[in-house]
């Protein structure tokens, strides 16, 4: 099997002033691969998927989307990428329909291809209720979803999603890990979303990467993630081993109390 | 076998096609915004108010060139200018937009000539609204109209003028109040050097060469020496052409300065 990377990240190091907020990471992501992208507060998520989307430039390292470099050939790059930034930013003023279809214009899309693309996205994230209202309107979970719907108008082969179910309720948050995973699956794309929910990464990721103070200390298969805790830790298994890879020194065992003995 | 998935071919569009997506989101947002609504109606009362004080419109000479119309429109602009121009960029910061706007497949020029036309052609729609102004005297006199077009064309350029000073400092900024106010200082700063008592100021200190040169970078002598008198010369299109151009390209540089950091 020949495929190549949608994604594809080398040494990328970000320092801002004397701190180091990635360091030296290294991303690859195939067609069909979605990777639950974690890391503690602060770990450097969101700074790693700036640099892969062109919002920051790296200090040093590069990035490409579908083969194309983003620094070099970044509008090429860019018609590849649908990104869902942390926040999901975007103008209060404009009604939900209106926002959408200007960035599918941004997008390169044109007349019957705009109505195609709003519709389409709208009806993924269930935004028929809302689309005339104006984005300062909406409840939060909205606005992610909005912001989901965004990333999704142009039908891209990459996906950068930066935290895509905060604030969602669990019924919302249950369709749009089923649309991820679908996506991933049956749409072959190229998936990255970073979360704060462990189980999200079993739920709908086939591959995890967990960064810790901007370098990476974990990429595998969620099975594999979950391998690392000791047998004896019967609860919450996938927290104890986050805590693991991310606190300065290892859990003491016994004071936990996940650590139940069976 | 390769098992990527060949990524969708996005159809190719014209190189306008981008600007013209941000000009029209950003013109249609100042009708929403009430900074628009404010600049609109001060300068259409005032624009009325010059109406109604006829004597300052005609001339001695009994030819209404519009004068006094035209010479209060550097002074208007001065305050009115800024506050279209703070929310260009600083809000795109403060609501992380600019995120968004960046990882779209749009070049940097794209996106700040996008706007800058949107704000400038904002501008010009409300100068054109003073056209009663034109009729009124036409009605009253028997105005020069060469030259009242004359000071239209200078009216616009030195709104653009203002406006890519704003774009440059609203994109250094995340406070709209702080980009305004800084666009008003300097703007004030590129009027006045250009004002007859504040020139002899600076001749009496500065060396000539860089009192010669702030003479010659003030808006308001390339605006009320010419443009007001009916002149239209190359000089002055220039001089615009180049502060527009240096304002936005400054106003990019600042941008992926952002990206930089
Ligand atoms: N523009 C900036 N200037 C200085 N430091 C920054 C800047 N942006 C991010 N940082 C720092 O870089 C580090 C990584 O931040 P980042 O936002 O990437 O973390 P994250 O993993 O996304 O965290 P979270 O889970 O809270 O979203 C943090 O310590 C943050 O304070
Ligand atoms: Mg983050």
């Amino acid at each position: 099997m020949a495929a190549s990377p949608l994604i594809q990240a080398r040494s990328l190091v970000k320092q801002f002033g004397s701190f180091r907020a990635v360091d030296d990471v290294d991303l690859q992501v195939f067609p069909g691969e979605v990777v639950g992208f974690l890391g503690p507060n602060g770990a450097g998520k969101t700074t790693t998927m700036r640099m892969v989307t062109g919002y920051l430039m790296p200090t040093s390292g590069t990035a490409s989307l579908a083969g194309m470099d983003i620094a070099t050939h970044p509008r090429e790059a860019k018609r590849h990428l649908g990104y869902l930034p942390e926040g999901a930013p975007a103008y209060p003023d404009m009604r939900v329909e209106e926002f959408l279809r200007f960035v599918a214009r941004a997008r390169g899309l044109r007349g019957a291809e705009v109505r195609a693309g709003v519709n389409r996205a709208s009806d993924l994230l269930e935004l028929g209720k809302v689309r005339r209202q104006t984005v300062e309107t909406l409840s939060k979970g909205f606005k992610r979803r909005v912001g989901f719907a965004q990333a999704l108008l142009h039908d891209p082969s990459i996906l950068i999603l930066d935290e895509p179910t905060d604030g969602l309720d669990p019924n919302q948050k249950h369709e749009v890990r089923g649309l991820i995973r679908r996506m991933g699956e049956e749409g072959g794309k190229a998936i990255v979303l970073s979360t704060h929910i462990l189980e999200e990464v079993e739920a709908v990721c086939n591959r995890a990467v967990v960064i810790h103070r901007g370098k990476t200390v974990f990429d595998g298969t969620p099975e594999a993630l979950d391998q690392r805790a000791p047998a004896k830790v019967t609860r919450n298994r996938l927290d104890h081993v986050f805590r693991e890879l991310t606190q300065d020194q290892a859990p003491q065992a016994g004071n936990k109390d996940d650590e139940v003995a069976a | 076998m390769s098992t990527a998935t060949t990524p969708r071919q996005v159809t190719e569009v014209p190189f306008w096609f981008g600007t013209a997506t941000i000009f029209r989101r950003e013109f249609l947002a100042f009708f929403t915004t009430p900074v628009a609504a404010i600049f609109m109606v001060i300068f259409l009362v005032m624009s009325g108010v010059m109406t109604f004080n006829v004597s300052r419109l005609v001339d001695p000479q009994g030819q209404a060139a519009l004068r006094g119309f035209f010479n209060w429109h550097p002074w208007l602009y001065l305050f009115l200018v800024p506050a279209l121009s703070m929310r260009l960029w600083a809000d795109e910061h403060r609501l992380g937009t600019l995120e968004l706007l960046t990882t779209l497949p749009l070049s940097m020029m794209d996106l700040v000539l996008g706007k800058f036309l949107a704000a400038w052609a904002f501008a010009s729609v409300v100068l054109a609204m003073t056209f009663p102004v034109w009729l009124t005297v036409s009605y009253l006199g028997d105005p020069d109209h060469g030259v009242i077009a004359a000071g239209y064309v200078g009216s616009v350029l030195l709104a653009g003028g203002f406006l890519a000073v704003g774009s440059a400092v609203s994109a250094s900024s995340h406070n709209q109040v702080v980009a305004f106010v800084v666009s008003v200082a300097a703007c004030f700063f590129l009027l006045l050097t250009g004002w007859g008592p504040v020139q002899s100021f600076f001749k009496g200190w500065l060396p000539p060469a860089l009192s010669d040169l702030l003479a010659a970078i003030s808006f308001l002598s390339h605006f009320v020496d010419s443009f007001v008198r009916g002149v239209i010369d190359a000089r002055d299109l220039v001089f615009f052409a180049t502060v527009i151009a240096a304002g936005l390209w400054i106003t990019g540089l600042l941008l992926q300065g952002k990206r930089r950091r």
